[in-house]
């Protein structure tokens, strides 16, 4: 491999290195009590929107869910105003109005995180319909898990998606648990969920979503098909959630096993890109300790931010509710 | 010029549309079946499909979709076949249009209309007949608008459609066909202004939409027996213009509410709360209201009759409360 192709696969692992070590860190916060309410980790996900985002131009859309940590921050986020918002503070990215689950950087163009499953579906559809209306090869990129699939918003999103091309790639991040439920007890057609998109004439793929590699990789030939105006693409990205489904939950316990889990954890995300790096580049072990005190810095400076910033002013409780306010 | 209420909305729409190609008309039937109520008549023809989207019967999915078209900069209208239909499209109303941008912290907005006809027509059953703006006007981030007259609905349509936040437009059935004089030339009438319909000394009456109609028709009967009724139409429900309901209360001491809309929880129990708040020492007696029945509308016609205020009703109630039954 080349220079430039370390340099890449750096940048790539710094990425995920970023997303895993930030939702450690909110992990941590939770239980010190400066972050409240729902908090959703992406921790052994974040091959799927690392490699899924870059392959994305900055004024392409990007809409999720609500486990959009990763998503946002793949997107270019601040990491500062991220924890700002997970805090609640004044400086937050929606300036503590959003919170974790309805992060939003419009300079980015992360749309947000929706927080009714499927709810966000349709928003997409719209994206894409707004870009295809004024006549902008824009490509909007929607993540969800396995759990939104029998929605009837999904599917009604994925039957105006199709019948009207909409330039939209529906990601459809599996991590077999949609909360504690496995996909096999909610999902009929459980063994091939992009059915659910290939059954309203969708082109569907499946991915090994714990190679960050492979969704690049499948995610650079569906783009480009989309942005060419052939319609919208359904990409299944087989994944795992290494912790609970939030903060209320632990990793394993009445829904799975621990051994489970570990098995899983032997395909962590970081582990499959760090052992390419390490056998088709010259990266070292030491790269990896720079890595890890770079990001370890990013992350420290971003709850330093967060937690000397301000609440927002009472006065702001009725801001923004119209515009106008 | 003399239109039909349904004309001055195709007028309101029609010119609003050759203004701003931004904004796009979707729904079922608008297109080529020129509207179920025809409201959209010679759309399609001047606008073209682009514009002009028919969907599928399904109001989640492309209520969703207009929203995130607004997102995206874009103004649809969406014409939803009945109110009623906007029951299946809530989770989008009030999860999505109504907070995107409060959750976003101003980041986003949504340019929205969503309009069709409210309340019972003639024996359409208990599905089709529902008054649901006490719905939508509990939920902070929508405007609510239900004008009665074809220059008002004109005037009102226009700037619901170049205000910049979401707005549930209630139209009625049993309006479409009625006429009445309509403005000549370019003009829009404010959102949040209510209009007095008839002067009067005696007693107040606010009324809106379909039941206006009832209100000036009771107002004419009772001033051949001596009672001088002020009517009243808030034409926004919400903002509501509370100063000009307070104002005629200050004049007549006497406030009689109509509504065709279910009592408990009703919108004229927020009106009275508000001028009990505001004017209570004006009032010299209780404020009364006339309310559709606590009942799923029934088919049968005399069942019907009974579940919907009438001028007999009205009358009886102004009368009761001067102290003249």
């Amino acid at each position: 491999m080349t220079d430039m192709d370390k340099a890449d696969l750096r940048s790539l692992y710094r990425r995920m290195l970023l997303i895993r070590r930030f939702e450690e860190k909110s992990a941590e916060m939770y239980a010190l009590a400066k972050i409240a309410g729902f908090l959703h980790l992406y921790i052994g996900e974040e091959a799927i929107a690392v490699g899924a985002i870059d392959v994305l131009r900055p004024d392409d859309y990007v809409i999720s869910a609500y486990r959009d940590h990763g998503h946002c921050l793949a997107r270019g986020s601040d990491p500062g105003k991220v924890m700002a918002e997970l805090f609640g503070k004044a400086t937050g990215l929606c300036q503590g109005k959003g919170g974790s689950m309805h992060l939003v950087d419009v300079q980015n163009r992360f749309m947000g995180g929706y927080a009714i499953v499927g709810g966000h579906i349709p928003l997409a559809a719209g994206l894409a319909f707004a870009a295809k209306y004024q006549k902008q090869d824009l490509v909007t990129v929607c993540f969800f898990g396995e759990g939104a699939v029998p929605s009837g918003q999904a599917h009604e999103a994925f039957n105006l998606a199709a019948l009207w091309k909409l330039p939209v790639v529906f990601i459809c991040e599996n991590n077999r648990y949609g909360m504690g439920t496995p996909v096999h007890r909610a999902v009929a057609l459980y063994e091939d969920v992009a059915e659910a998109a290939r059954s309203y004439g969708i082109t569907a793929e499946r991915v090994d979503g714990m190679d960050v590699l492979a969704v690049r990789t499948l995610m650079r030939t569906v783009v480009e098909q989309v942005r060419a105006g052939q319609g919208p693409c359904f990409i299944e990205a087989m994944t795992y959630r290494f912790m609970g489904h939030s903060m209320a939950d632990p990793s394993h316990g009445h829904y799975r096993t621990k051994d489970e889990v570990e098995e899983y954890r032997k395909r962590d995300p970081l582990l499959v890109l760090k052992e390419t790096m390490l056998n088709q580049t010259s990266c070292s072990e030491a790269d990896f300790k720079q890595l890890e005190r770079e990001v370890g810095d990013v992350v420290a400076a971003a709850v330093k931010f967060a937690d000397e910033s301000p609440f927002p002013e009472p006065a702001s409780l009725h801001a923004d509710i119209m515009v106008g306010d | 010029m003399l239109l039909s209420y349904r004309e001055a909305l195709n007028q309101a729409m029609r010119e609003e549309m050759r203004r701003d190609a931004r904004i796009f008309l979707i729904g079922e039937e608008v297109g080529y079946y020129q509207g179920a109520f025809k409201v959209t008549k010679g759309f399609v023809e001047e606008f073209g499909p682009q514009r002009v989207v028919d969907t599928p019967i399904t109001e989640a999915g492309f209520t969703g979709l207009a929203i995130g078209a607004a997102m995206a900069g874009l103004h649809p209208i969406v014409e939803l076949m009945t109110m009623n239909f906007g029951i299946v499209a809530l989770d989008q109303i009030v999860n999505n249009a109504a907070k995107i941008r409060y959750m976003s912290g101003g980041q986003l907005s949504v340019p929205l209309v969503i309009r069709g006809p409210g309340s019972a027509a003639h024996q359409l059953g208990a599905q089709h007949s529902q008054s649901l703006e006490a719905w939508f006007c509990h939920v902070p981030g929508l405007k609510v608008v239900a004008p009665a007259t074809p220059h008002d609905a004109k005037g009102l349509l226009k700037s619901a459609i170049r205000d910049h936040n979401p707005v549930i437009f209630i139209e009625a059935q049993l309006l479409y066909g009625t006429k009445g004089e309509v403005g000549d030339g370019e003009y829009t009438i404010p959102l949040g202004q209510a209009d007095v319909k008839r002067e009067g000394a005696d007693v107040t009456i606010v009324a809106y939409s379909k039941m206006l109609l009832v209100a000036l028709e009771a107002a004419e009967q009772l001033s051949r027996e001596g009672l001088d009724v002020e009517v009243i139409d808030p034409r926004t429900l919400k903002p509501l213009d509370l100063d000009t309901i307070v104002a005629s209360v200050t004049k007549t001491g006497r406030l009689v509410i109509v509504e065709e809309g279910w009592r408990f929880c009703g919108l004229g129990a927020q009106i009275a709360e508000s001028i009990y708040s505001a004017a209570f020492d004006y009032l010299d007696g209780p404020i009364v209201r006339v309310t559709g029945e606590d009942v799923p509308i029934p088919y049968s016609r005399p069942l019907e009759d009974a579940a919907i205020p009438d001028v007999a009703r009205v009358v009886a109630a102004v009368k009761s409360l001067c102290g003249a039954a």
